[in-house]
């Protein structure tokens, strides 16, 4: 016992040093794997308060460039409501219970895009009944799904991700993929398991197939920019250039799907 | 004592704030960014205790990861970082360490260069490795830890070299 004991006091630092870098290596390996990093994320109100008051001073500088974005953006949709036969009538009135898509605007205060596993930061949360697996998506494109919430902000897995997979397909058919991120360059997204016989060409539309209950179907992704048979010979291996850019984002809507529970409860009735 | 204990704490948070909102910003190339929340670990007394200087390192770490989002990545640097430095000074240092005396305002700029480089290079190395986590991507690893090591490098020396000038 005494011999135990003195073991341990002479060998205290290296013993300590372990322990912290048993706790550091296991936060790591589980921020790895997707969904996994629930206590060390920056939802929360010191580091969402800082990130808010630098973005506050800092969104001033891209005043002009957002305002474009927002201008073009209404600008299509005025094209789209004025050309559409049911007039004004097409919008989606959200107060209502008939909708299915419920929206909230929203801004992102910490972007990030040169690393591997990319995780943004956006100034709405639990009071603006933002929940986890919610779509985001920008005026150009989708951004990511969210994660975790606290009362004021959420963090939102960016498309630049590569633990995320979002389910996407071609415009023009139906054929559809899984998108994934290979983490090279941030302009340029991945587009697997789309089938052999996709009639696929260059400069190709890319959107959400609204597969999976959170991105409706038809949000732009990207146009293709080359695409290969992968190596089981069956499917094509497409890479798509982001209509968004990722580096410089500010305004974004996110996407709750009100009939979610009820699509949940029949794909998946013993959960 | 109480002078030193206040400068240090000033100099944690001061590092993780320029860290956060300034550096991690600059992206120059893209995706390369100095990482100067180190000269933490850098500069931190010889003389003091080192359970307590493991513990702030991996501390310092912990909470660049939760401003970062990035798991433990930076605190599994930063301790390892913070485990091998007393091997690094011995190795830049020599007999100066030995004494105790060792004062990082009036070193030799050859060993000063030494000292950081080989925490920078160390530091970096496990990060981007634990980042990218893949094997099959050793290249990127490689390369990010050269451009990284090399904008972190002159940015210390910089920093080091600045504000030793005006402290006695």
């Amino acid at each position: 016992m005494q011999q135990i004991v003195n073991f341990i006091l002479r060998n205290k630092i290296t013993l300590f040093f372990l322990l912290l870098l048993c706790i550091s290596i296991g936060l790591t390996i589980q921020s790895h794997s997707y969904h996994k990093s629930k206590f060390i994320n920056s939802a929360n109100s010191i580091t969402g308060g800082i990130y808010n008051t630098s973005n506050s001073v800092s969104s001033y500088f891209n005043l002009k460039s957002e305002n474009q974005k927002l201008q073009e953006e209404n600008t299509r949709l005025k094209a789209l409501i004025f050309n559409s036969k049911l007039g004004t009538k097409s919008y989606i009135d959200t107060t209502s219970f008939d909708t299915q898509y419920k929206v909230t605007e929203a801004r992102i205060i910490k972007n990030s895009y040169a690393l591997q596993n990319n995780v943004l930061l956006i100034n709405k949360g639990e009071k603006d009944s933002i929940k986890a697996d919610l779509g985001v998506i920008s005026p150009k494109g989708i951004i990511g799904i969210t994660d975790n919430t606290n009362s004021k902000y959420t963090s939102v897995i960016s498309i630049l991700n590569t633990t995320n997979k979002i389910s996407a397909q071609l415009k023009k058919t139906n054929h559809y993929g899984s998108l994934s991120w290979n983490g090279n360059s941030p302009k340029v997204i991945q587009l697997t398991d789309i089938q052999k016989n996709a009639p696929i060409r260059v400069g190709d539309t890319i959107t959400t197939s609204g597969r999976s209950d959170i991105f409706p179907k038809g949000v732009l992704i990207g146009i293709v920019k080359d695409f290969k048979i992968d190596i089981t010979e069956n499917f094509f291996e497409v890479n798509v250039i982001l209509f968004n850019d990722m580096t410089n984002l500010e305004h974004v809507t996110i996407i709750e799907n009100l009939d979610k529970l009820l699509i949940d409860a029949l794909l998946n009735p013993n959960e | 004592m109480n002078n030193l204990l206040s400068i240090h704490t000033i100099r944690f948070i001061a590092l993780i704030l320029l860290q956060v909102l300034l550096f991690n910003n600059i992206n120059f190339m893209g995706y390369i960014n100095p990482m100067v929340y180190i000269l933490f670990i850098i500069l931190f007394p010889v003389k003091n205790n080192k359970t307590l200087f493991l513990f702030l390192s991996f501390l310092l770490g912990l909470i660049i990861d939760i401003f970062m989002d990035s798991g433990g990545i930076n605190a599994t640097a930063t301790l390892v970082t913070a485990f091998i430095r007393p091997a690094v000074l011995k190795f830049s240092f020599g007999a100066v360490y030995e004494h105790q005396a060792l004062k990082f305002n009036n070193i030799d700029f050859g060993q000063k260069i030494t000292y950081i480089t080989l925490l920078t290079v160390t530091h970096h190395i496990i990060y981007f490795s634990l980042e990218i986590f893949n094997t099959s991507k050793i290249i990127l690893v490689l390369q990010n830890t050269l451009f990284s090591s090399i904008f972190t490098i002159i940015l210390c020396v910089l920093i080091t070299t600045i504000f030793s000038t005006k402290s006695k």
